[in-house]
């Protein structure tokens, strides 16, 4: 009851607490833009904005001061691709919303309103740093799959920062398959989309159409390029020919989610100015379209000049958001393993805040602490990429969160197991 | 103290070069009643691999035991590890290697793999984990199913430091079959990678897996009480052939039967995936009620639940750092669940059930070993080493001849290029049973199966 309380405490003073001034001072302060940290830095935040971050920081009177000495303080990590917010538990249909296979529709499937902030997955990555992500559906029957959002993992019934960010498509093996069992019906499908949508622009809907309605009116912000098309595809041979689409329909404008063999074709990519929301760790020829993969793959895709950040597609992505950080640390580990390609510290940092915030278009908001930007703050105990590190402090939207979860509550009540005067059950 | 001694009974059963300690205990043995059956028909023709001495200095190292030493000297020579030294001049005749900088462990030991069983890439026609034809299948070997030519052996040797991995069936059956230990070396069939002189597991699982598998088939189990109902029957019947076997009575030969009258007799050993703590303890109750002894809990995410329990039987627990929620039965899983098992004086085991996740398994020791801490179990890291080494080697019935750098072991080694319980590492030099398996500054030492030779990535960093 008295956690009920607190967290209903929580949720009403939401709007004062986002107002107060709050410099967190004297910690090794990352902006997460890719830029190397600053010793005794200082955070500035007030309504719930950055108001400036960096060594030389004028803190106003009556700002509230938290000293961060000998901490790591960072922006909120900004998990790449994830399905955060739609599962319970994975096997539990009835908590997963992830995808729809029993649908007519698809395109036109937003996920937003199924963001629920209350899945035990929000509080668990919150506590571990994660304060915002890009959410995908997955694709059920077809291979658009519908709208992907980015969220915050605050605490609250206000979990979207922004809708209908991007139409997420599956390439490669699953979208041949989604398509009825080859790569040629997948580029059939997605030609006769986009051919339905424009004619959807123009108020055609054909008595022969294969999408309803509202899918096609929904692909037409993807044809036109006002609404990105994030592609799941893999193999070197499948990324070309996602890039040669652009020749067809011009506007699209293309992220590549997964890329596992992205690094054999990387100055076509760069060249093309196409993003990648990258697996990090992708090693084994899981898949025939994944027999090239290394962990070398987003250390040559950034060398080549490919804007890259980590995603997590088909890797508990649900639930395990906090694996980011240790992803970047592995990529960051490689610079030591001789033939292979990582990413510099700072660079790494960045393929988990700023750089995903800026290729889900909304860099001006979040993933870093320049000025202006959400203040989502994250306080360290260590190095924020290290394994034994862990997270003192949590703020989104300038507003202080809660680090309890269930996993929190369990292991307060089973430290000393056995049962006492009373059953478990009672501790609490 | 009861695995010890199996693991050298079994060992004297078996076909490979025996010590002279292994000699008399096969002579004792032959006295018993002979088992109407061969018990090794598949016999491990895993030779080590050849070796030069060698001295690894100025390391920093964990002898898998809970030691630690600072700028050390490890010896080994033959195959075995002759002893870890501070202080003095290197001896001569060694090949020696400079360690500055470098920390040296025993090489991990993942208890819980399905690499050569379901092998990438994942496509049904290697797909050959389970045999989910009937929910007690004790007859079937994961040894017959194991591709030796899996990519994923090269990448946890490579990246994971992994020297030896159980390979057990999957979870779909109560009874899922023989487990198979193995070197990671490549061979050109199983037999060439069995650890010489393992003892045989049995594969076991609780809970969600068996009981949707087949209630999802309209066939019992469809419950929890029909998984325990199938397990207790079967067990039943394990006993009464066993019986005939020992009093020397003619039985038709029942591979099923024999598997488990092996775990009866303590010769074979239970490996039991189980999540939830109400269901161990079940579990534990029921190898009370038939006479045999659980040796670890593998994917026990609610060990932390019991874990004084588990500290009093005995058993280990093998465990993720922070892996949870994919199902009901793994809702429950906290990060501190590793470092409150150790707490409580319980055997707990790193384990991965996963061909990335066994790449990573001192990142996981890692994970959990900061939770710990920040909880106020402070567990020094020589200590939590035991967790990815001798631990494992103990449920394993292998602690004898490897999981540490006791003179006299294997010398299978892991050369670290830095700290290994930080992310930033990676493994330097792997060596198995003295002999260099990986150098990473060397590409002709690092293996590529034949999966991958002439294809796109072939012989890349990987």
């Amino acid at each position: 009851m008295k956690h009920l309380l607190l967290a209903c405490a929580a949720l009403i003073a939401t709007t004062p607490l986002s107002a107060q001034t709050v410099a967190i001072t004297g910690g090794k302060l990352v902006i997460g833009d890719g830029s190397a940290p600053i010793e005794n830095g200082t955070v500035l935040v007030s309504n719930g904005r950055v108001v400036a971050a960096g060594a030389n920081v004028v803190v106003p009177a009556g700002a509230e001061r938290i000293d961060a000495s000998g901490k790591w303080v960072t922006p909120g990590i900004v998990a790449g691709f994830t399905r955060l917010g739609l599962v319970g538990v994975d096997a539990v249909d009835g908590s997963n919303d992830a995808e729809a296979r029993g649908t007519p529709f698809n395109a036109s499937l937003d996920i937003s309103p199924a963001i629920n902030a209350d899945v035990a997955a929000m509080a668990v990555n919150r506590a571990a740093g994660v304060t915002r992500a890009i959410v995908s559906p997955d694709a059920g029957n077809a291979i658009f799959a519908g709208q992907g959002a980015v969220v915050d993992t605050g605490a609250d019934f206000n979990p979207v920062t922004k809708s209908r960010v991007f139409e997420f498509v599956e390439f490669g093996e699953t979208g041949a398959r989604l398509s009825g069992g080859s790569r040629p019906a997948l580029l059939a499908a997605f030609r006769n989309a986009l051919g339905e949508a424009s004619d959807a622009a123009r108020g055609v809907f054909r008595d022969d159409a294969l999408l309803k309605r509202s899918d096609a009116l929904a692909l037409v912000p993807v044809a036109n390029g006002a609404m990105k098309l994030f592609v799941h595809v893999e193999s070197a041979v499948d990324i070309l020919a996602v890039l040669s689409l652009k020749k067809d329909f011009p506007a699209l404008s293309l992220v590549l989610i997964g890329a596992t063999e992205g690094w054999r074709v990387a100055p076509q990519i760069a060249a093309a100015k196409v993003p990648v929301l990258a697996s990090a760790l992708n090693d084994l020829p899981a898949t025939f379209e994944q027999i090239a993969a290394t962990q070398s793959n987003i250390g040559r895709m950034k060398k080549a000049g490919v804007q890259v950040g980590v995603g997590m597609i088909n890797d508990n992505e649900a639930r395990q958001a906090q694996l980011s950080m240790q992803y970047a640390g592995n990529l960051v580990a490689l610079n030591k393993v001789p033939g292979a390609s990582g990413l510099s510290w700072d660079q790494a940092f960045a393929a988990i805040t700023s750089v995903p915030a800026e290729i889900a278009g909304m860099g001006a908001e979040i993933g870093s602490l320049r000025a202006g930007r959400k203040a989502d703050v994250v306080i360290w105990d260590g190095d924020p990429l290290e394994l034994t590190s862990g997270v003192q402090a949590v703020w989104i939207d300038g507003v202080k969160q809660s680090l309890t979860s269930r996993q929190t509550r369990l292991r307060d009540r089973y430290t000393q197991p056995a049962e006492g005067a009373l059953p478990n059950a009672y501790d609490h | 103290m009861r695995i010890i001694a199996t693991a050298v009974v079994a060992a004297a059963l078996l076909a490979g070069p025996a010590g002279a300690r292994d000699k008399k205990k096969d002579e004792a043995k032959s006295e018993a009643k002979a088992a109407p059956f061969n018990k090794d028909p598949y016999p491990s023709t895993y030779k080590a691999y050849p070796s030069v001495p060698t001295a690894v200095t100025n390391v920093t190292v964990y002898d898998g035991e809970g030691a630690k030493f600072a700028n050390a000297t490890v010896y080994f020579r033959d195959g075995k590890v002759e002893g870890v030294e501070t202080g003095g001049a290197v001896k001569d005749g060694y090949t020696v290697i400079d360690g500055t900088g470098k920390w040296v462990t025993p090489g991990i030991i993942d208890v819980h793999s399905h690499l050569g069983d379901y092998p990438t890439p994942s496509v049904d026609a290697n797909s050959d984990g389970n045999e989910a034809t009937g929910p007690a299948r004790p007859e079937v070997w994961a040894e017959h199913s194991v591709w030796p030519q899996d990519p994923g052996f090269s990448r946890a040797l490579v990246n994971g430091g992994v020297t030896a991995l159980q390979i057990l069936p999957g979870s779909a059956n109560l009874f899922g079959g023989r487990s198979v230990t193995i070197k990671n070396v490549y061979a050109r069939n199983v037999q060439g990678m069995k650890f010489p002189g393992a003892p045989y597991g049995l594969k076991m699982a609780c809970g969600e897996n068996p009981k949707r598998v087949y209630g999802s088939k309209g066939q019992m189990p469809s419950t929890r009480m029909g998984n325990m109902a199938v397990n207790r029957q079967t067990w039943a019947r394990a006993a009464e052939y066993k019986r005939k076997l020992d009093k020397g009575e003619t039985v038709a030969r029942d591979l099923g039967l024999e598997t488990l009258a092996g775990v009866l007799s303590g010769e074979i050993l239970v490996h039991n995936h189980c999540y939830r703590a109400d269901e161990m303890s079940l579990v534990i109750d029921m190898s009370k009620e038939f006479g045999y002894k659980v040796s670890a809990f593998h994917h026990a995410v609610e060990s932390y639940k019991i874990a004084d329990l588990l500290a009093k039987e005995g058993i280990c627990s093998a465990m993720w750092a922070d892996w949870w929620g994919f199902k009901m039965e793994s809702y429950d899983a906290i990060n501190e669940n590793i470092p409150l098992v150790h707490k409580a004086g319980a055997c707990a085991i790193v384990h991965s059930d996963d061909e990335n996740g066994i790449q990573r398994l001192n990142q996981e020791a890692a994970k959990a070993l900061g939770d710990g801490r920040r909880i106020g179990i402070d567990i020094p890291d020589e200590i939590a080493w035991t967790w990815l080494s001798y631990n494992p080697a103990k449920a394993l019935g292998i602690a004898d001849k490897t999981g540490s750098l006791k003179p006299g072991k294997m010398a299978d080694i892991v050369l670290w290029n830095g700290n290994p319980l930080s992310v930033y590492t990676r493994p330097d030099k792997v060596w198995i049973d003295g002999a260099l398996m990986y150098d990473s500054s060397d590409p002709k030492k690092r293996p590529i199966s034949d999966f991958e030779l002439g294809q796109p990535g072939e012989g890349d960093v990987k």
